[in-house]
């Protein structure tokens, strides 16, 4: 279908919104609002333009596409209707951008500096709405707030949790928790998506930098940094660099540069993480234990699952995060074989994800009153954090991580992406049943890009059914079609984050898809060239067992390696 | 009983008469739970939404919308000021100013030790007293700043 745009002719599709055609052809309006695979709200009004025919402006993002319209873009009257409402936005937002953590990354300001807005010319009160930092994780500004509604959106549409939504009217609106009450008694699972999507700085994490710097600069502390299985790839977009490329050397090298005196890998936990998890499930199969069996890694789901079903703790695997293991391993391990008290080291996570800052702090995280992880840091912090040394990434020398909690097989970091712990329980599973290596290590079914994949395999005459799944939107629909026995799932992989960690709360903010799908690949790539490719093969893996754990679900790993949750009262 | 099982035992009588889930009876819900009890509190909230099967930030939201309902139970004293044109234009809006300064309470909400509640209302049909607010349904008439002084001090010593 032909559309006209700006007195010229362009091929629009069935079903397109204006939107979807003028970008099909390369060209764009500003939008607010709108959200990608999210049907329109057409809130904000951002994206007028005029159409011929039409006494209104109409809005680009939902006004559908059709045949032989005439639409202009840029047209006197709608560049003056988008600048009114940028100047209305303006009227009361806090005059703080130099203070702001959205500064140079704000779509407002980049909003009003585009369309050239360089004085107020509409003075609105300003309302003086508290910081929220009841969170351990989100931190919440509502007086940056500009009620686009993408954080309520993402909250419902994409996670399934709906903790936040607009309350009140008119200009007293605002996007609230139940009661106005703290971001910590809602039931908010700390997954950082709203974060990721807001336009403002009117949402941002929970900063640690403080104390991090005084424990650098503590001669008596021992700084032990380690970072999650994505972080390698995702910070390389922070720095300019083509999404999905690796730099895990110079990674390690600046982290040495500001003054983390140990760095070791969270990969390496993730290979210990199936080592624990295959053989829990093959106990709980062989011995008819509590099926199915869900992962526990994220920890957006352990606490949706602690507020939402706590009838299904029991199915939660023992296992600790990699974060966590990782933790105990620094302070118990490590502090021992260096002869070091667990006290004088300070542990720092880099992490894809917000919750992991909500999980840091739990009490099930300490051993005798010392907590295992003291800070987390997320991607975008830790890349804020090598411009704040000045470090140029580019001219660093790359620099391997330590040992022993610093080599992985390619499995430990596949957890990086949904599907990941899957492919790599199955690796370890499968050599556990038969004594034997799986001929082809990848699963394609795993890798589709869908929020719910599930299969059946059969090793060595047992039938294993598994399914990987990401938001709860989708948990809540495999939850339904098991009870209806429609779903066989006996092992359930569960990540908060639409595609997995690479797609966590704590990531680059990016717009496009195709970054995060650049991402996976990396991962996938790295697998493909690795030459250890499954936990159990990781020769540190199997040292720390003859050296320290003995076996798999042995005392010391019970001690170390697992837990147990508990139902969680949250205005749900 | 005590006051909340009380509340819960007629939510729950409420919730009965309204089966199924979703959007459609949340405001008829909310409406009876306030006219019964006076006031929506978290737990009528928390009760309402387990049974419709919405999140409370939902409900929460669409509750803020209306100026109809009330989150706290109202005070021994619930002061409505009129705000329609006629009393508008008569002054109600310092009238409201005063009254709030009086009391040290924000309209919308109950002070901590239960006496006062302020809330705001549009015209009560009393234009001819304009500015008008209402005590406990009693009207008083053009009310001044200077009145507010008095009659807030006259309930306070009524009180004790
Ligand atoms: S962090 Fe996640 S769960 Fe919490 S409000 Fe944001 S999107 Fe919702
Ligand atoms: S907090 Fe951010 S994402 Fe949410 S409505 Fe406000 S500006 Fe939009
Ligand atoms: S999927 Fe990963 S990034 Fe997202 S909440 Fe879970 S652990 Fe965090
Ligand atoms: S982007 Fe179209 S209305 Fe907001
Ligand atoms: S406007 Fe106040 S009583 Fe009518």
């Amino acid at each position: 279908m032909n559309i006209e745009v700006n007195n010229k002719i362009i091929q629009a599709q069935e079903g397109d919104t204006i939107l979807d055609a003028l970008k099909r052809n390369g060209m764009s309006v500003p939008t607010l609002c709108h959200m990608k695979d999210l049907f329109p709200s057409g809130a904000c009004r951002m994206c007028v333009v005029e159409m011929e025919g039409s006494r209104n402006l109409v809005t680009a993002c939902s006004y559908p596409a059709t045949e032989g319209m005439k639409i202009k873009t840029h047209s006197d009257r709608v560049i003056h209707a988008r600048k009114t409402i940028i100047e209305l936005l303006l009227s009361n937002h806090p005059d703080d951008c130099l203070y702001c953590i959205r500064n140079n990354h704000c779509e407002l300001q980049t909003l009003a500096a585009k369309h050239n807005i360089t004085e107020r010319r509409i003075s609105g009160k300003k309302n003086d709405y508290k910081l929220d930092i009841s969170s351990a994780s989100i931190v919440r500004d509502p007086a940056k707030c500009i009620l686009c509604g993408r954080c309520v959106r993402v909250c419902e549409e994409v996670e399934g949790v709906s903790a936040i939504d607009f309350s009140g009217r008119g200009n007293k609106t605002v996007i609230e928790t139940a009661f106005r009450k703290g971001m910590n008694v809602s039931s908010c699972i700390n997954c950082g998506q709203c974060i990721t999507v807001c336009p403002t700085g009117a949402l941002d994490e929970f900063a640690h930098f403080k104390e991090i710097h005084t424990a650098i600069n503590d001669p008596k502390k021992r700084v032990v940094v380690q970072h999650a299985p994505s972080i390698s790839i995702t910070i390389a977009e922070e720095f300019g660099l083509a999404a999905g490329t690796n730099v895990i050397g110079v990674m390690n090298a600046a982290l040495r540069k500001i003054g983390f005196d140990v760095v070791f890998d969270s990969s390496f936990t993730a290979d210990l993480t199936i080592m624990e998890e295959s053989a829990e499930l093959i106990h709980r199969i062989q011995n008819g234990g509590v099926l199915p069996m869900f992962t526990s890694c994220c920890p957006g789901w352990v606490k949706y699952a602690e507020q939402a079903h706590p009838e299904l703790l029991p199915n939660l695997s023992s296992c600790k995060s990699p974060q966590q293991m990782m933790g105990a391993l620094i302070k118990g391990f490590y502090a021992e074989k260096e002869g070091i008290k667990p006290e004088d080291i300070y542990s720092v996570g880099i992490m894809p994800c917000t919750a992991k800052k909500f999980e840091a702090q739990r009490e099930e995280m300490t051993h005798n009153g010392i907590t295992d992880v003291d800070a987390v840091l997320t991607t975008r912090e830790l890349a804020k954090l090598i411009r704040l040394y000045g470090i140029d990434i580019h001219s660093l020398q790359p620099e391997l991580t330590d040992n022993p909690l610093g080599t992985r097989s390619s499995a430990g970091k596949l957890f990086g992406a949904s599907g990941g712990v899957m492919e790599a329980a199955i690796r370890t599973a499968y050599f556990k049943l038969t004594g034997e290596e799986m001929i082809e290590y990848k699963v394609e079914t795993i890798r589709q890009d869908k929020l719910r994949r599930e299969m059946s395999l059969n090793v060595a005459g047992l039938d294993l059914n598994v399914a990987v799944v990401t938001t709860f939107l989708e948990l809540e629909r495999l939850l339904k079609d098991i009870k209806s026995g429609k779903s066989k799932a006996q092992f359930i992989e569960v990540m908060a984050c639409p595609q997995g960690c690479i797609s966590g709360g704590g990531q680059p903010i990016v717009p496009s898809p195709e970054a995060i799908k650049q991402r996976r690949m990396a991962l996938y790539d790295i697998d493909d060239k690795s030459a250890i490719r499954a936990s159990h093969q990781n020769p540190f893996i199997i040292q720390l067992y003859n050296e320290y754990l003995g076996e798999p679900l042995g005392e010391k790993s019970h001690h170390y390696l697992h837990t147990h949750y508990h139902e969680r009262d949250v205005l749900l | 009983m005590t006051e909340q099982t009380k509340e819960l035992a007629g939510c729950a009588a409420i919730l009965e008469k309204h089966p199924g889930e979703g959007r459609d009876s949340l405001i008829p819900i909310l409406q009876e739970i306030q006219e019964n009890h006076g006031y929506l509190s978290e737990a009528a909230i928390v009760a309402v939404g387990k049974h419709l099967k919405l999140p409370t930030s939902k409900i929460y939201g669409v509750a803020t919308f209306y100026n109809q309902f009330r989150f706290q139970p109202v005070g021994k004293y619930h002061i409505q000021v009129c705000r329609g044109t006629a009393c508008h234009v008569l002054g109600s809006l310092s009238v409201l100013e005063h009254l709030e300064k009086e009391i040290k309470l924000k309209k919308g909400n109950t002070s901590k030790d239960g006496l006062f509640s302020i809330e705001v209302v549009a015209c009560i049909g009393a234009c001819g007293l304009a500015p008008v607010i209402s005590i406990n349904g009693e009207f008083h008439a053009k009310v001044s700043p200077e009145r507010i002084k008095k009659i807030v001090n006259d309930l306070r010593r009524n009180h004790e």
